[in-house]
């Protein structure tokens, strides 16, 4: 007998979210040390007292790396959240108010679509003055049209399901019928979306950081340290962009991986073995 | 006479995902026996959605690879493992399936029944195929989806006997279609059987099965209940398991008997 | 005919509107920016070296006096008599920076997006066909791993290998520095990097989408009955011909992606493009060619999906048949 998939996934997904509760802490923790520099011990390679090197500072790079990991991960998390609150009310928004609001919002997200998601980041960052919160604000901007697209298909399809016109034929309110009916059915998929969007904004949020748009050069942020990273790798420090650049993979590659295996599972076709 | 099929106990299950994290047994069909003789058409009728296209599917090999299959099947006297049942696919067991989703809708009507072989000899074969069904050589150059109901279904068949096959396996093949054109499709059955074809016929209308088939199998929830010549279901008579007489007295015209 | 016809006015009709909202929305987002490009250093400098005209048009775009509305539909209207505006940075019309740095892009982005489409349709089709058994496995983790990872460090690693250790490859630049003639090699042997990393990362999307395809249509009723009976090559009679259609809505997808991944590689790369372009332009608040950029990128990817519209109704027989009777 094979091993329970649900199960397996179900267990892969609360080890990623404990991994990622861990290292937010960790990081938070470490800011601090991450930070200290000292110029004895300045440019060593990976050894036993600092597994991924030093910087030119003297900092130890694994402590930059968990603090950098540990700020992605807050930032991931932020954007993906506030991306799917644009894509469940868009979405919703434009399955139910009617045709002109659904032509507008189709309209807003081909046209969200058309630009590349990394100038539209740049373009938003520059609004807000960059920084943090430009970051959080151009990354949340451009991820939510494919999954807006998504709640509006499953908001139709519920909308033509007897059990919901029976409802509204009952009397019940068109709020009430929103709350108690579709989001119940929602929420699942709106879920999986969020954690597939997790790992899209943890890697936007690193490239426009690289850039020089995001986060400022003080934060232990992983595009900051991949972008230092490049003066000297041609002086043979690969360890200085190898080791915080394959954490970042690892991390966000736990999460796509999950959120793949979760979206698998709603799909109705995956309930056969 | 020898049975050009013959199913006995056959049983299909799949495991699927229940609510949750449970694994559920489902069983389509438990216990499903029948023979199917050269040159007469057996008519297996079953409610729809009680998993008679099982049948179909588990005689050619069909079958997903989650399902599980029981029992046994015999082609021509020797077991039909799926090495055989590959081989002979297309050649002597065709499939008339349900309808026109059926055919490739990117391609032509003409070269889905060639199959993509060349040659004047296959050309001629599948032209005269399409004849045969009052279908001009000009189909051959329409895609699917420009073909009406009752042409679709001309179709698919002409695409099971281009080949001369020993063995169709009809599933369905008459919904959608009105009682005319339904009744012209059934007259093919009983033409290719008086060729010397076995035809197994799957349906869940006990009134067109009892019209064209030889002989009824009655299947419901996963076996068969009862086998019996089409013609006791004319008039009643012979009818001894009380679910097919049940089905019988369903008829319209038995109303009220 | 005039069917299709119709189809392809309202299809550009559409892409007109779009533009516009781009340019509108470019224009909003930086008009809000706090950076005022012409008080900036790059800014400043650029003031010095041009003419009063320039200055003063420069200002009616983006000084403060005039209101937003009114510097829009100024810069629309050069727009439309094919004036972009000025580049603060390269003190020259945006439009020639942006046709001088396309032209060193599009080596890139088409070698990239042809090999990325082809390898990706591979992988996908060869995932599809074996779905559930190893090479599936291996095509789906490679493809998971390669979405996982940023292009920009995808890149570094690439420049680690192959330049800084093996030493075979260039670091950067696709013009060696003083001489502007690149000879024809020189010029592949700059782009072989940035063009392998634009290809590895664009692939593993498309392989993805493709390989779903895939098992849609080889789980569809018309392979049932192809196997049925007993019909040969399955996968190159019926599935590569209804994967066709799919294929090509996301190869054409695929192009704002590309660009964007563009910016970041060629960042590293140092290459010459318009991505690095965008980059600059952002960093040191050139407004006008950023702008200039973001139309002419949106133009790009819009034409993508109309061609790949356009295509349908060629491939598709429903589309094609359908027109010629109406």
């Amino acid at each position: 007998m094979r091993i329970n998939r649900r199960a397996g996934t179900l267990f892969l997904l609360i080890f990623a979210c404990i991994l990622l509760f861990v290292i937010a802490l960790a990081g938070e923790a470490l800011s601090k040390p991450a930070e200290l520099a000292d110029f004895a011990r300045k440019n060593l390679p990976p050894c036993l007292a600092h597994p991924f090197g030093t910087d030119w500072m003297g900092r130890d790079m694994l402590a930059r790396t968990v603090a950098g990991l540990s700020l992605s991960i807050r930032v991931g998390a932020l954007t993906a959240v506030l991306s799917g609150g644009i894509a469940l009310l868009l979405g919703t928004v434009s399955a139910i108010c009617g045709p002109w609001v659904d032509a507008l919002v189709s309209w807003i997200i081909d046209l969200v679509l058309g630009i590349p998601h990394i100038l539209l980041i740049i373009l938003v960052s520059l609004a807000c003055g960059q920084g943090f919160w430009g970051v959080i604000a151009g990354v949340a901007l451009t991820h939510w049209p494919s999954l807006a697209r998504l709640v509006r298909g499953e908001v139709l399809q519920l909308k033509q399901a007897t059990f919901l016109r029976a409802a509204r034929r009952l009397g019940v309110s068109r709020g009430r019928v929103l709350r108690t009916h579709l989001l119940p059915h929602l929420l699942p998929q709106l879920f999986t979306g969020l954690i597939l969007q997790f790992p899209h904004a943890i890697l936007h949020e690193a490239g426009i950081t690289f850039l020089g748009f995001g986060l400022s050069p003080e934060r232990p942020a992983i595009g900051v340290i991949l972008e230092e990273s490049m003066g000297y790798l041609a002086a043979g420090r690969w360890w200085l962009a190898l080791f915080p650049g394959l954490s970042l993979v690892l991390v966000v590659m736990l999460f796509a991986a999950a959120g793949e295996r979760l979206r698998l599972l709603l799909t109705p076709a995956s309930a056969q073995e | 006479m020898e049975p050009i099929l013959s199913v006995e106990h056959l049983s299909v299950t799949f495991t699927r995902y229940g609510r949750g994290l449970n694994r559920v047994e489902l069983n389509p069909i438990r216990d499903l026996s029948l023979a199917v003789e050269p040159g007469r058409v057996t008519a297996v009728v079953g409610e729809s959605g009680s998993g008679k296209s099982l049948l179909a599917h588990a005689v050619l090999h069909l079958l997903p690879r989650n399902a599980r299959v029981g029992g046994s099947i015999h082609y021509d006297g020797a077991p039909l493992t799926r090495e055989r049942a590959v081989a002979l696919r297309g050649r002597e067991i065709a499939l008339i399936p349900q309808g026109v989703t059926w055919l490739d809708p990117m391609m032509k009507v003409g070269d889905q029944l060639r199959r993509g072989r060349g040659g004047g000899e296959v050309r001629d074969r599948c032209r005269a195929a399409l004849e045969r069904y009052g279908l001009g050589a000009g189909v051959e150059e329409l895609y699917p989806f420009q073909l009406s109901g009752g042409m679709a279904r001309r179709v698919l068949i002409a695409c099971a006997v281009a080949d001369r096959p020993r063995l169709i396996v009809a599933d369905e093949p008459t919904p959608g279609l009105d009682i005319r054109a339904a009744g012209r499709v059934l007259g093919h059955f009983r033409e290719l059987a008086e060729e010397g074809a076995g035809v197994l016929f799957i349906t869940h209308d006990l009134g067109l099965a009892r019209t064209v088939a030889h002989k009824v199998v009655v299947f419901r929830e996963g076996q068969t209940v009862d086998e019996v010549p089409a013609h006791c279901f004319q008039t009643g008579e012979g009818l001894t398991h009380p679910y097919s007489r049940a089905l019988w007295r369903a008829m319209p015209e038995n109303d009220f008997l | 005919m005039k069917h299709r016809l119709k189809f392809t006015i309202k299809k550009l009709l559409r892409m007109a509107l779009l533009l516009l909202g781009v340019s509108l929305t470019a224009f909003l987002l930086m008009d809000a920016s706090p950076l005022d490009p012409l008080q900036t250093n790059i800014g400043q400098a650029a003031l010095g070296t041009m003419s009063p005209e320039q200055i003063a048009r420069l200002e009616n775009y983006w000084g403060v006096d005039a209101p937003a509305t009114e510097r829009y539909l100024g810069w629309l209207g050069g727009v439309l008599r094919g004036d972009f505006g000025v580049s603060l940075l390269y003190r020259r019309p945006v439009l020639e920076v942006i046709g001088q740095r396309l032209a060193g892009s599009l080596w890139l982005l088409v070698c990239a997006w042809i090999l990325s489409g082809a390898l990706g349709l591979a992988l996908g089709l060869a995932a599809g066909a074996r779905r559930g058994r190893w090479p599936d496995r291996l095509i789906r983790g490679y493809c998971l791993t390669v979405s996982s990872t940023p292009a920009f460090w995808l890149a570094l690693l690439l420049l680690m290998v192959f330049a800084v250790w093996l030493k075979v490859l260039p670091i950067g630049l696709s013009v060696p520095i003083g001489g502007g003639q690149a000879t024809l090699p020189e010029r592949l042997r700059h782009a072989l990097l940035p063009g392998l990393t634009l290809s590895i990362t664009g692939a593993a999307n498309i392989a993805l989408h493709t390989r779903e395809k895939v098992i849609d249509v080889l789980d569809s009723d018309c392979i049932l009955f192809a196997r049925a009976r007993g019909e040969g090559h399955i996968l190159r009679r019926h599935v590569l011909r209804n994967v066709a259609l799919p294929a090509i809505t996301l190869q054409f997808a695929s192009i704002g992606e590309l660009i964007g991944g563009s910016v970041l590689v060629e960042q590293v790369f140092s290459y010459p493009g318009l991505g690095q372009a965008a980059v600059a332009a952002g960093l040191g608040g050139d407004m006008p060619l950023l702008l200039g950029i973001t139309v002419i990128t949106a133009a790009i990817v819009f034409g993508g999906n109309l061609a790949a519209d356009l295509l349908y109704g060629v491939i598709d027989p429903r589309i094609r048949r359908g027109a010629a009777r109406k």
